[in-house]
């Protein structure tokens, strides 16, 4: 008979520890690719980071803006409501009201927003700017200076706007999520940039750019598990940051979260699938290794944080 | 043990013949050992070394084939941990779970359902594959009798549940000819009931209590000669199923440990009662190497989101996925809709076509051939310029749809703009957005200004 003996992948590399907000939350630390406990750990658990927008969204289907009518003009309330109700980890804070194709407000308008939700709540909190490039850089030097102290992740720090918006999170001492398109080389190079203009390699998170289900969700699964490899099989010490992926906003682009099945009978009550699209988005780039999701609907939120007690176990 | 391509090239005939496709038997041999090439290729091949090479050549992980005709399905033949290293091979099938303790409405109901869980996305056809049947009643009649009226009622390949041999030798009497796969053996019922898979030449399903009580369960089945396994570790937890699936397929393909050489199966159905975590079991375990996943609700709003994630998971990451090369109609488009053209990655078409919806502006939207990649990238290799453009707009018919003469490109090609205008002189080419995102607003300005 022959004993069956797990084979087991051990190394000496580990993700770097991140701190985010100022009570203590860390976030990567692991020397395992995801949740193979049995051949190592993962100290911090990979985290769930809510949506609050500025805007109040308006063209949302309403499968995820019915759970958040009540706060959805409001982002103090909505932030409060996602740490006190739906245990979120962190708040994701987007400035989408300063998008120039949108309402184009101020960069200043946006930092009292930033001020006034990172004051509202316990949770470490995430300020990502309109995704313009040029606005970018303006928007989150003011929110970098609003929430002075808070240790916010700024971001999306690009290659084209990396230098600003990297110089405002070292003046504030900010931490900085670093986008590219879905591609581990550019991934590795804009760290690169970063730690060359003296950002610290442990106050970046990785953001390669999410693909939802359906919508190039492969394309994320497979360089996420190449920059952990990377990382973890080679010590390659410029992937060997944690990882986030951009779930809700991406989930529910995508025609199949939201079409009523009035539209496609075929696919079903668009009240639960928009949630599973979201859901399976998220699940599969945790297991490819994510250490951070950004997510939306409350049940796809209530789900997947059951996902992670369970495999934290 | 692998052999090395060496090792195999020893064994060929050395005339490099060519019959094979390959120059030489070496290069052949080198295939060989990739996995990229079937011994049969070889008419040459002595039958010594066939069986020497059949043994060291075959696929790790086996190929399982469940049901039979059109809707037979084959699991197994995985190569690699990681899809980016090669591709995942045979999709994760999906079955539905049944049992003949429900009431015959439900059941009716589900297997209708289930039935029609069948989408063509991408020029795929995604569709639930396997039903699955449990004997909860302990009564082998009424178990056939369920049986009797799911096989009428469905071609769908099945799989009959239950550790009781008599049980299901009785079954077998209803569904035997289908190439059923059993479920399942244990140590407790193992020689009977691989007496009985071995008898008609039918998938069994192997379950053990963890991963360790399997691989002994899978050493025993291999003794007795049963070749077509499916390995369930039996643990009905997110945390052990996954750390035992991984050990499966790490134990077949690193550890070269025979009795894992097997595709296995995850029953999310058996591990909650909420549709939505189970839905985000499944999903783990299809990214996780499970070959067949049994869920208990056919609802298409579970099912559509696992088959698209089956899609893109098994998509050969060589090999960018296409859609074919036409004018798609977006929303109910007339003669005076704009007209667009963008490249056919399916991603590109999906995310423009997205877009466009969602402008609710009806349109043309052109696809041109560009072996499957994105606008920029096919510009770069010469895939998406004037010349192909044009013969595209040329052959399409477009011109027979519209009235007028306008064709939006994408903005990220603005500069061949002069020449496609020389390429199709009746047509004036108008410079679109850079990015899907501005499209909506662009059309509608498109809309107003016409």
């Amino acid at each position: 008979m022959m004993a069956f003996e797990m084979p087991k992948e051990t190394t000496d590399s580990r993700i770097r520890e991140v701190t985010l907000g100022t009570t203590d939350v860390k976030v990567g630390g692991e020397n395992v690719m995801p949740f193979c406990l049995f051949e190592g750990e993962m100290p911090n658990r990979p985290l769930i980071a809510v949506e609050v927008y500025d805007d109040n969204p308006q063209e949302w289907s309403p499968v995820v803006a019915q759970p958040l009518a009540d706060v959805l003009a409001d982002p103090v309330a909505w932030a409060r409501k996602a740490q006190d109700e739906w245990g979120a980890d962190i708040i994701a804070l987007r400035l989408r009201s300063t998008d120039p194709k949108g309402d184009d407000n101020s960069p200043e308008e946006a930092a009292q927003t930033v001020k006034a939700v990172a004051e509202a709540v316990d949770i470490p909190v995430i300020v990502y700017g309109p995704e313009d490039v040029d606005k970018d850089g303006d928007v989150l030097k003011a929110a970098a200076i609003a929430a002075e102290g808070k240790n916010v992740v700024l971001g999306p720090a690009m290659e084209d706007n990396y230098k600003t918006i990297g110089a405002a999170a070292l003046g504030y001492k900010q931490t900085v999520a670093a986008k590219t398109p879905i591609d581990v080389n550019l991934a590795k190079q804009l760290n690169i940039l970063l730690s060359n203009l003296g950002v610290d390699t442990g106050k970046i998170i990785v953001d390669p750019t999410t693909g939802a289900l359906g919508y190039g969700l492969e394309y994320t699964y497979s360089v996420m598990e190449r920059l952990k490899l990377a990382a973890l099989q080679q010590d390659d010490t410029m992937t060997q940051m944690p990882l986030m992926a951009d779930v809700g906003v991406e989930s529910w682009k995508a025609k199949e979260a939201k079409f009523p099945a009035a539209d496609e009978p075929a696919w079903g009550d668009e009240n639960k699938r928009g949630v599973m699209w979201e859901i399976i988005t998220a699940t599969t780039l945790l297991v490819a290794g994510a250490d951070i999701v950004i997510m939306r609907h409350p049940d796809a939120i209530k789900t997947v944080r059951e996902v992670i007690d369970n495999l934290m176990g | 043990m692998a052999l090395s391509g060496l090792d195999i090239f020893k064994m060929l005939p050395k005339t490099n013949c060519g019959e094979c496709k390959l120059p030489t038997c070496l290069a052949f041999a080198m295939k060989l050992a990739g996995g990229q090439a079937k011994l049969d290729d070889c008419p040459y091949v002595s039958d010594e070394a066939r069986e020497a090479l059949a043994e060291a050549s075959a696929p790790p992980i086996r190929g399982v084939t469940v049901g039979t005709g059109d809707k037979e399905f084959l699991t197994g033949e995985e190569l690699v941990l990681f899809r980016h290293e090669k591709r995942f091979v045979n999709p994760a099938a999906i079955g539905v779970m049944l049992s003949d303790a429900m009431p015959d409405d439900e059941i009716e109901a589900k297997v209708q359902e289930a039935g029609k869980d069948s989408w063509e996305r991408i020029g795929q056809q995604l569709e639930v594959k396997l039903l699955a049947v449990k004997c909860e009643s302990g009564d082998a009649g009424k178990f056939k009798d369920v049986l009797a009226k799911v096989k009428g009622a469905s071609d769908l390949a099945m799989m009959p549940m239950t550790e009781d041999p008599a049980v299901m030798s009785a079954a077998l009497e209803v569904v035997g000819d289908d190439n059923p796969l059993l479920y399942c053996a244990t140590e407790a019922n193992l020689d009977e009931m691989g007496a009985l898979a071995k008898e008609k030449g039918l998938p069994l399903v192997l379950k053990g209590t963890d991963i360790h009580t399997l691989a002994a369960l899978s050493e025993k089945a291999m003794e007795m000669d049963l070749a077509d396994l499916v390995l369930d570790p039996g643990t009905r937890n997110l945390k052990d199923t996954l750390e035992s699936l991984i050990g499966i397929r790490r134990g077949a393909l690193n550890s070269k440990f025979k009795p894992f050489g097997f595709p296995s199966i995850a029953l999310p159905c058996e591990e909650t009662d909420d549709l939505f975590f189970e839905g985000a079991l499944a999903s783990i375990y299809i990214a996780k190497y499970a070959g067949i996943v049994v869920t208990s609700s056919p609802e298409p709003w579970l099912q559509y989101p696992l088959q698209v994630e089956i899609q893109n998971i098994y998509t050969d990451p060589q090999k960018p996925m296409a859609v074919d090369s036409e004018f798609y109609e977006i929303g109910s488009p007339g003669p005076d809709s704009p007209v667009l053209v963008t490249t056919n990655f399916s991603l590109t078409y999906f995310i423009v076509s997205g877009e466009i919806e969602a402008s609710k502006v009806d349109a043309w939207l052109g696809i041109v051939d560009s072996e499957g990649q994105s606008v920029l990238t096919a510009w770069a290799a010469g895939k998406f310029v004037p010349d192909i453009i044009a013969k595209f707009i040329n052959t399409s018919g477009i011109a027979d749809k519209v009235e007028h003469r306008k064709l939006i490109i994408p903005g990220y090609v603005a500069q061949i703009s002069g020449e496609l205008d020389e390429e199709l002189p009746d047509w004036e080419v108008l410079i679109g957005p850079r990015e899907a995102a501005d499209l909506s607003t662009y059309l509608r300005q498109y809309v107003s200004a016409s």
